[in-house]
């Protein structure tokens, strides 16, 4: 079993403390919006496409608002202006804002207000049962074609092409992937749009549009049908524009997404307030969706060592799922990060990664959990890799992970070639096999090394976790302490478009999603 | 430097046998014919004695082969040149003390991923202080003064930021690779640091998975440094050539682990 190791009471108290360091940050939460949340409130009310320039529409909106001064009061507010003035689409809404003069964007008499609010939740609370339907539906191919026990064998495709992608997903499905990536273009997190269309052309990924999801998601949703057996789909929910994408694919049946509540802060240096905003919407439509999150503290051992920083992914867990749970999330929806990263070169790697992997489980018993593979210490003799990758297919499976990156023989050395993912396929597959069950037969000696590092650990991200209650999220990140990252508050990209909400802030999507109103 | 000839073929488990293992993907179903299609390849690639070990079916439409097979190439190994090494490679402590008896001050490097690259797993391996399958960091040295600015560092922000400091050295580091992204990205990373008059003045290295030292060498570098590069190789090559520079060792000498 993964131990007891520490107490009940222990865990408990870790994840009150989690509890107390996110706080502050809902502060700053309730009372701001960013662009990328108004434009996910349009992109809701339907606005897909692109204008005549190939700029998205929410865009084009949000941008005249914003430059008009009068974002503050939601997107949504304006949408029904719009409808107020007559607009038959997206488009024309759009233009008749862009038209409306300065002196027009005032209030309107009370009454007028009200009414308008109410036609707007009208239409909020259609949008949201289409997208419920629209859940219900790959929840019901889901049920008729169940998936294959977990860990769920987890591949990555990054051709930069979505129709050379689907190729490549199909033929990894086919070989026993039961979870597809498609890797984002390099550098997608920082723009501050969702791209438009299908696309062909994308450097070290493929561009994540509304529209790829779709041709992604209908090749899957055949090769379920073909081998009886539901293959999930997952994307990137991280970078300038979160909740767009959340949306994006939660509209398009994805599975999962990966989406950190700090990722973006640390790891692509945007803006922290902006993050943090973003992020609860994003997860609000996730908790929606039955969208699996994927979180990436395994990220903090690729930066720094290991060994030494184990505890900071335990308590950035404690984090990510306080921020989670505050977004509606529900356990079975928390695919936490870690991974199998210890340096090889060290003694016991075993012994510490089986402690490490025990103890995530042992912390978050309802999770899923997402295991990477080793990357870091990869070297580009492929055999020593193949066996290096086998070990954290017998941990994965011994550890219950839900959710498991297969390691590629190649890492460090090139893109996945098919017969990487294959080879990797097979063997993890035939490890998962042999070793099913295996926790239920060993109990972990109480006074042996896996325990009483697991117990270290432990101690070491109760620590972090105090620190981050009594000197504030913001400061411990501002001193390093996740993934060797420092970064400030006002710091980084994004900042620019979090935005103060007016009194009158309306966006009733969050309303709905939140409970607040039906 | 060429020596008397000294004929050598691949080696199995007998000398001279040739043998040599190869495994690749045909975009076929698995079947009889395409077990012969894999015979007929290695055969084509001049290849005698195949073996098709393994044809699997990777998924549908792909078969996945593992072949055995000999190989009548012979090579004399005596004709093959490589610079003798004239100085080993120095470890950490011996490396510092060199720089504290003939540079006399830190020396300073500057790295980072640039342009639209986001994978810091290079440039960290180098520079921070845990390094590289046990081989420290340059920030661990006392010798260097290491700055790493992480990812998507705009290549004039690097070379602004390292000629203000005055470095000895600058690391550039290329991931990602697709449509020779790198190579774009890392031939304007030279142009800029020509306009900025830094050859001969700093150093100036390419990293990456897919770098090697003739690539960085076409693409305007003082040298490259692909997978397997340990901290220590890197730190070394930047002593020597800083010495060089200074006059200390003259400039052909070549020494262990030199890029080549």
């Amino acid at each position: 079993m993964s131990g007891p190791f520490v107490q009940d009471a222990d865990i408990a108290r870790a994840r009150a403390v989690a509890q107390e360091v996110i706080e502050p940050v809902f502060e700053l939460i309730r009372r701001h919006t960013t662009v990328s949340v108004e434009r996910t409130v349009l992109r809701l009310f339907g606005m897909a496409d692109a204008g005549p320039s190939g700029v998205p529409l929410p865009n084009l909106m949000t941008d005249r608002l914003k430059a008009a001064g009068v974002l503050n009061r939601g997107a949504a507010y304006w949408y029904g202006r719009a409808l107020q003035l007559g607009a038959r689409s997206p488009l024309d809404a759009v233009e008749r804002i862009a038209a409306l003069p300065a002196d027009r964007l005032g209030p309107l008499s009370a009454e007028m207000e009200g009414n308008l609010r109410e036609e707007v939740r009208a239409e909020a609370r259609s949008a949201v049962e289409e997208l419920r339907r629209r859940v219900a539906a790959r929840d019901a191919l889901r049920q008729e074609f169940p998936m294959a026990p977990a860990p769920h064998k987890y591949v990555i495709v990054a051709t930069g092409n979505i129709h050379d992608d689907v190729e490549q997903a199909r033929a990894a499905a086919q070989a026993g992937a039961d979870i597809i990536a498609v890797i984002r273009s390099t550098a997608q997190s920082l723009l501050d749009y969702v791209p438009h269309g299908a696309t062909t052309e994308g450097y070290g990924g493929t561009y994540a549009t509304q529209e790829n999801f779709r041709i992604m998601r209908q090749a899957l949703d055949e090769e379920t049908r073909a081998l009886k057996r539901y293959i999930q789909l997952t994307n990137y929910s991280s970078g300038l524009c979160m909740a767009e994408i959340a949306f994006c694919a939660a509209y398009e049946r994805l599975d999962m997404l990966l989406n950190d509540a700090m990722y973006g802060i640390l790891f692509r240096d945007i803006n922290m307030r902006r993050t943090f905003i973003d992020q609860y919407f994003s997860r609000r439509i996730c908790a929606l969706a039955g969208i699996v999150i994927n979180t990436g503290e395994d990220n903090y051992i690729t930066t720094a060592d290991a060994y030494e920083a184990a505890h900071t992914v335990i308590a950035s867990q404690f984090i990510n799922e306080a921020f989670a749970r505050r977004a509606g999330l529900a356990d079975w929806q928390l695919g936490l990060g870690h991974s199998y990263e210890i340096d090889p070169a060290r003694p016991e790697t075993l012994l510490l990664e089986l402690s490490q992997a025990m103890l995530v489980r042992r912390c978050f018993p309802d999770a899923p959990l997402k295991y990477m593979p080793p990357t870091k210490h990869k070297e580009t003799d492929i055999f020593f890799s193949h066996a290096y990758d086998v070990m954290a297919d017998l941990v994965a499976v011994w550890t219950r992970q839900g959710i498991q990156l297969l390691g590629m023989m190649t890492e460090a050395m090139h893109t996945p070639l098919l017969a990487d993912r294959y080879v990797a396929i097979k063997s993890a597959g035939y490890i998962h096999r042999a070793a099913r069950g295996i926790d239920a037969e060993f109990t972990v000696r109480e006074d042996g090394k896996i325990a009483s590092r697991a117990r270290e650990v432990f101690a070491r991200s109760m620590e972090l976790l105090g620190e981050c209650r009594a000197d504030g999220l913001v400061a411990v990140i501002g001193r390093g302490h996740f993934g060797d990252v420092r970064r400030t508050e006002t710091g980084g990209k994004g900042l620019e478009g979090v935005i103060e909400k007016a009194p009158d802030h309306f966006n009733p999507f969050l309303e709905l999603l939140e409970g607040t109103r039906r | 430097m060429t020596s008397a000839r000294q004929a050598i073929r691949a080696y199995g488990d007998r000398r001279d046998d040739g043998v040599i293992q190869l495994s690749f993907t045909l975009p076929v179903p698995l079947s009889e014919k395409a077990r012969e299609a894999a015979r007929q390849y290695c055969a084509a690639l001049g290849l005698e004695e195949v073996k098709v070990a393994s044809a699997e079916a990777a998924s549908r439409h792909y078969t996945f082969f593992i072949v055995y097979a000999r190989s009548p190439v012979v090579l004399d190994y005596g004709a093959i040149d490589v610079p003798e090494v004239r100085f080993k490679k120095l470890g950490f402590d011996a490396l510092n003390r060199l720089i504290e008896e003939e540079i006399r001050r830190p020396v300073v490097v500057f790295g980072a991923c640039t342009g639209t690259d986001t994978h810091t797993v290079g440039i960290d391996a180098i520079l921070n202080m845990k390094g590289y399958a046990g081989d420290y960091g340059l920030e661990r040295y006392p010798g260097f003064e290491a700055h790493n600015l992480g990812s998507q560092v705009p290549n004039d922000e690097l070379i602004r930021r390292a000629k203000e400091r005055g470095a000895d050295a600058i690391l550039v580091s290329q991931v990602v690779t697709q449509r020779d992204v790198h190579k774009d990205n890392s031939r304007q990373f030279v142009e800029a640091a020509r306009a900025a008059g830094l050859p001969g003045k700093t150093t100036l290295l390419l990293g990456g998975p897919r770098v090697d030292h003739r690539l960085a060498l076409e693409l305007g570098f003082d040298a490259g440094f692909g997978p397997g590069t340990k901290p220590s190789d890197v730190a070394n090559y930047i002593v020597h050539a800083l010495l060089k520079r200074m006059g200390k060792e003259p400039p052909g000498l070549h020494f262990e682990g030199e890029p080549e």
